[in-house]
């Protein structure tokens, strides 16, 4: 293989890629999926001013939280960010820029803009106040709204195993919104639980393929937390 | 006697018919999972990714990676299946999913719904809200008939909407209502009183114009 896309560590993974005012995607839904050593290594590069595309703002001591805490973002582009005081705090005091998207709305843009579309049609939002100043068509008697592609200067993801390639396969809801993400950066940089040798995939249970990926860094621990924790009794 | 959420739920999950795909959203509509009827087979849509959400885990046995869209720690079924978050809403937007309960701020009498923010508070963001509601054909509303004594069921929402025109049904805990077709302006049918509602207690506790069916069920 020709190119190592393998790096040691979070801080070698991101070598060379971080500057002010970047923007950067991150996956997860709520804390599922997080790709946590790798904010964790932005957090500790001290590069600010950034916009952030992730559904979620993480909570107060994990997922972007943490940069929420030390002020290196400028504006959030997200659907829910209900778990996160410190958030509330810095957006009430007018620190923090937030556009909302709807979930599904946010999820096209993304996919969209990894496949080269800049922009579509939807009738998610039509004749509500998120429709304001966006273009708007009829199609079938029906009002869509006008939405356009994201991408970013990088993407951060978390996968549950890689090839050398960079084929990626992710573990149940983990997978959310970072197989979407890896599409839409200049560059991708995953975090994984396992690296697996070349061939050990089945190529048709092959989620990301590895032309998406460019830097891959295998975690020595990983730390999942549970937002809420539900259970039942047994019989 | 009016229902407690319990029985607005039981009565909601009467819309259900076997093979649907139907999405939960938080508070009352949770509880609609409960009163599935033995025998019909349904699959829960959890707009995170899976779809064929199961119940609760037992204690001990909770995944971190698998959880639903109020980010509460489920199960995995037979028919589960993970999607990501674009594939997910392919299956809201793109009419897949048969129902969706979720609750309400405030319900006009065109269909239009308010859930998402109340201007000058704190706003959390919309989640998927907007999504189900354009795309799902079928949205069904749960809510408490007033809110500290203030009608709920309105002429015109003066909350920002979630979406126009979108609710197909509303339950409260005094009674049920249809609103005529999707993106039509028939108004609000009242089809049933729960247990001990009459009808003046409606007319007082509601502020949109409806009328009354004429098969009208006294629960």
């Amino acid at each position: 293989m020709a190119v190592n896309k393998i790096y040691r560590d979070t801080t070698s993974a991101l070598a060379g890629l971080l500057r002010d005012g970047m923007t950067i995607m991150a996956g997860g839904f709520g804390v599922c999926g997080i790709p946590s050593a790798l904010i964790e290594a932005v957090r500790d590069s001290g590069v600010k001013d950034l916009t952030c595309i992730s559904n979620n703002a993480g909570i107060d001591t994990a997922g972007l939280g943490i940069l929420l805490q030390t002020r290196q973002i400028r504006k959030m582009i997200s659907s829910y960010v209900g778990e996160n005081a410190t958030f509330a705090k810095q957006f009430l005091a007018g620190e923090l820029e937030i556009e909302f998207n709807p979930q599904g709305t946010l999820a096209e843009r993304i996919r969209a803009g990894g496949a080269g579309i800049p922009a579509f049609f939807t009738a998610t939002g039509a004749g509500t106040d998120i429709a304001k100043g966006k273009e708007e068509r009829v199609f079938n008697g029906r009002r869509y709204v006008m939405e356009t592609g994201l991408t970013a200067d990088l993407a951060l993801v978390h996968a549950w195993k890689a090839d050398p390639e960079g084929n990626l396969i992710y573990r149940k809801t983990a997978r959310n919104f970072n197989p979407i993400m890896a599409t839409a950066a200049k560059v991708t940089v995953v975090e994984v639980e396992e690296m697996v040798p070349q061939g050990s995939f089945d190529p048709d249970h092959i989620v990301t393929p590895g032309i998406f990926v460019d830097r891959i860094v295998k975690l020595d621990h990983v730390v999942k937390l549970i937002e809420q924790r539900t259970v039942r009794k047994r019989a | 006697m009016a229902w407690t959420r319990e029985e607005m739920a039981a009565r909601a999950a009467r819309e259900l018919k076997d093979g649907y795909y139907v999405n939960l959203g938080i508070g009352i509509p949770t509880l609609v999972a409960n009163f599935v009827p033995d025998g019909m087979t349904i699959q829960f849509h959890s707009e995170n990714g899976m779809l064929g959400a199961g119940p609760f885990p037992f204690e001990g046995e909770e995944d971190a990676d698998i959880i639903n869209a109020g980010k509460q720690t489920v199960t995995e079924l037979p028919t589960t299946s993970y999607v990501d978050s674009a594939a997910s809403f392919a299956m809201v937007r793109g009419g897949h999913i048969n129902i969706s309960f979720l609750g309400a701020l405030q319900v006009a009498q065109n269909g239009d719904l308010a859930n998402w923010m109340i201007p000058g508070k704190m706003v959390k963001g919309m989640g998927g809200a907007m999504d189900l509601v354009a795309g799902v054909p079928r949205v069904v509303v749960l809510m408490e008939h007033t809110a500290g004594g203030k009608p709920k069921l309105l002429k015109e929402c003066t909350l920002p909407l979630t979406g126009a025109g979108v609710v197909s049904m509303v339950i409260t805990d005094l009674g049920v209502f249809e609103v005529g077709p999707k993106g039509n302006q028939m108004g609000l049918t009242l089809t049933e009183l729960a247990p001990g509602v009459s009808l003046e207690e409606i007319r007082e506790k509601t502020e949109a114009e409806f009328v009354v069916s004429p098969s009208l069920v006294r629960n």
